[in-house]
C-alpha cells in the first residue's frame, strides 16, 4: 500500500489508487443520497403531524430564533472552515490542517451543545418527544441530525489523530474528501430543518 | 489558510474565493429566511412561499461552492445520483403528503 505523503493526494502517479478515491467518493456520495431519502421520510411525518400538539406547546411556544441562528452560523461556518481546510490538505500544509480540522470541531461542538441544552430545556419544560405528535417528529428528525453531526465530531477527531501520528497520506486524504462530503450534507440537511421545521412553524 | 489558492481538480475549481461567495450567498439567503418570519412583515402564505425558495437557494449554493457541483463531466454522475434521489423524494415525500391529506375523504 502506497504510504508517501503526497502535495495533491489524488494526483498520485498510481493511476490505480487514483481511481480508488474516486470511487471511493462516489460510493460515499451514493451512501449520502441515501441517507437524504431517510432524512427525507422524517421530514415528511414531520409534515403530516407537525401541526399535532394535542393541546401542548407549539413552536411558537417553544422555539426561540435568535438562539436558532446562532446556531445556524456555527454549522455554516464549521462547513466554511472544512473547506479551507480542504485546500490545505490539497497543498499539503498538515499543520493548518488540524488546526483547521480543530476549528471546525469546536464550531461543531458549539451546534450540538447549543442543541443539547435545547432539547434537554425542552423535556425539563414538559415539552419532550412523548408530549405530542408535533414533538415526536420534531425530537426525532432534529436528533437523528444531531445524531449524524455527532458522528461525524467523533469522525473529525479520528482524523486529527490520523493525521498527527502519520501525516496526509493517500488513505488519510481519501477519507479526509469523504469527511468533507459528510459535513456539507449535514448543513445542506440543516437548511431543510431551520427552515420548515423552525421557522415555518413560526411564521 | 487565507491565500487565494486556484486549482483545477479535474472535479472543479476548488478555490478559497469559491468558499468565501458561498459562505457570503449562504449567510445572505438564511437572513432572508430569519428576516421574512421574524419582521411579521409578509403574509403567512407569503413568507411559507419564500422559505420554501430560499432554503432551495441556499441548497444549491451549498451544492455548488461547498460540495462543487457543476455541469462538469466530472461532476456527471454525482449530479444524476442527486437528481434521481430528488425524484425519489418528490415520490416519497409528497405521496406521503397526498395519502395523508386525503385519507379522512377516501374512507367516507
Amino acid at each position: 500500500m502506497n504510504t508517501n505523503v503526497s502535495q495533491n493526494a489524488v494526483h498520485t502517479a498510481d493511476a490505480e489508487h487514483h481511481n480508488h478515491a474516486e470511487i471511493r467518493t462516489f460510493g460515499f456520495w451514493i451512501y449520502l443520497m441515501s441517507d437524504l431519502v431517510l432524512f427525507s421520510v422524517l421530514f415528511a411525518t414531520f409534515a403530516v403531524i407537525g401541526f399535532n400538539s394535542a393541546g401542548g406547546p407549539t413552536g411558537k411556544d417553544l422555539f426561540d430564533l435568535p438562539y436558532l441562528f446562532v446556531e445556524t452560523m456555527f454549522l455554516l461556518v464549521s462547513s466554511v472552515a472544512f473547506g479551507l481546510t480542504m485546500i490545505a490538505m490539497h497543498n499539503g500544509k498538515q499543520k493548518q490542517v488540524i488546526i483547521g480540522l480543530i476549528i471546525t470541531a469546536l464550531l461543531g461542538l458549539g451546534f450540538i451543545g447549543m442543541e443539547i441544552h435545547e432539547f434537554v430545556n425542552m423535556i425539563h419544560d414538559g415539552a419532550g418527544p412523548d408530549r405530542s405528535g408535533f414533538l415526536s417528529a420534531f425530537f426525532t428528525l432534529v436528533g437523528t441530525h444531531g445524531a449524524h453531526v455527532s458522528f461525524g465530531l467523533i469522525w473529525i477527531f479520528t482524523m486529527i489523530g490520523q493525521i498527527a501520528k502519520s501525516g496526509l497520506t493517500e488513505g488519510i486524504s481519501s477519507r479526509m474528501m469523504r469527511l468533507s462530503l459528510f459535513w456539507h450534507f449535514l448543513d445542506i440537511v440543516w437548511i431543510g430543518v431551520f427552515s420548515f421545521v423552525y421557522l415555518m412553524h413560526v411564521v | 489558510m487565507s491565500q487565494s489558492h486556484n486549482e483545477e481538480m479535474g472535479a472543479g475549481k476548488i478555490t478559497t474565493k469559491a468558499y468565501i461567495t458561498g459562505f457570503i450567498l449562504a449567510l445572505l439567503l438564511t437572513i432572508v429566511s430569519f428576516g421574512m418570519v421574524m419582521s411579521h412583515a409578509f403574509s403567512r402564505t407569503t413568507a411559507m412561499a419564500g422559505l420554501f425558495v430560499a432554503a432551495f437557494a441556499q441548497m444549491v449554493v451549498h451544492l455548488h461552492y461547498f460540495l462543487h457541483l457543476d455541469k462538469s463531466s466530472a461532476q456527471r454522475w454525482n449530479v444524476i445520483a442527486l437528481l434521481f434521489t430528488a425524484l425519489l423524494l418528490f415520490i416519497f415525500v409528497g405521496g406521503t403528503l397526498w395519502v395523508m391529506y386525503t385519507l379522512n375523504s377516501r374512507m367516507m
